[in-house]
């Protein structure tokens, strides 16, 4: 067999190879990890039922739709600051108040956005915050009184940018 | 280092409910987002908030991802007497935050100075 001649044609053919093989290379961690990401990321951000979201903190106790107002933008163009507002119906006094609130994410990776801890110090079970939100979504405010019962009211907004880019 | 900002009526009489507005300069970093190099950013967010008056605990909040950068805090308390109010903070990276504020609060019926 002839000494194979090392041609233009063969230079160019190496060097194409050669540089796919370098960007593989380069941008396969990448890839990788938006894979993990979106895995992950997809799993977290499919819409929770009612019961996932409510239930940890419910448990067998008493729930209700009644006495809390929850007021959220119904169209939030930028998820990453959705100013909340809620209310809930309640003497706040020693023998009948609201002793948490929680406010709660359908779509979020992490579902409970925020956790409140109040008494009959408030005088009035009120309270105004920013939220973060990952998509068109429910929200829910759940209220513990301090007989043991919940309450709740949801809200549906639609957000046009999500708060999490990466993960829609 | 995470600095806050207190807003106050500016006159509370005795028995009022009165609204505390509560600004904390945090990033709140989700751990969800990259930076400009495509390097996942360290989730930091505050994860308790404990306000005090007169050493009793009145509100706590206890936030996760869910809560917007430079989270603010509205909610009410009960003018009982004069004090101080005492904010304290932890996130992620164990840094606390602190304010202070006074609290004066004005008897119903006089113009008078504040109630001891």
């Amino acid at each position: 067999m002839p000494l194979h001649v090392f041609s233009r044609r063969d230079f160019f053919a190496y060097c194409a190879k050669a540089s796919l093989g370098a960007s593989a290379l380069v941008t396969a961690p990448g890839f990788a990890q938006v894979d993990k990401l979106t895995l992950s990321g997809l799993a977290e951000s499919r819409l929770r039922t009612f019961d996932e979201m409510v239930h940890p903190f419910v448990q067998s106790q008493n729930l209700k739709q009644e006495g809390v107002s929850l007021t959220l933008p119904s169209l939030a163009d930028n998820g990453h600051l959705v100013p909340l507002h809620m209310k809930i119906d309640s003497p706040m006094t020693e023998a009948s108040h609201v002793s948490h609130i929680y406010l709660i994410s359908q779509r979020n990776p992490v579902p409970l956005m925020c956790m409140f801890v109040l008494g009959p110090l408030n005088g009035r079970a009120e309270i105004s915050t920013r939220v973060r939100l990952s998509g068109t979504q429910m929200v829910v405010a759940l209220a513990r009184l301090s007989d043991g019962h919940f309450i709740y009211q949801t809200q549906e907004v639609a957000v046009t940018e999500a708060a999490c880019v990466d993960n829609g | 280092m995470s600095n806050a900002r207190i807003q106050l009526p500016p006159r509370i009489l005795e028995g009022d409910v009165f609204k505390v507005r509560l600004l904390i300069n945090h990033p709140m970093d989700s751990g969800f987002l990259r930076d400009i190099n495509g390097v996942l950013i360290k989730r930091n967010v505050i994860r308790q908030l404990i306000c005090t008056l007169n050493n009793q605990e009145v509100f706590r909040a206890e936030p996760t991802t869910g809560i917007a950068a430079n989270p603010l805090f509205e909610f009410y308390l009960r003018a009982v007497k004069s004090g101080e109010l005492y904010f304290r903070w932890v996130d992620d990276k164990a840094s606390i935050g602190e304010l202070r504020h006074p609290l004066n609060v004005w008897l119903a019926s006089s113009s008078g100075a504040p109630k001891p």
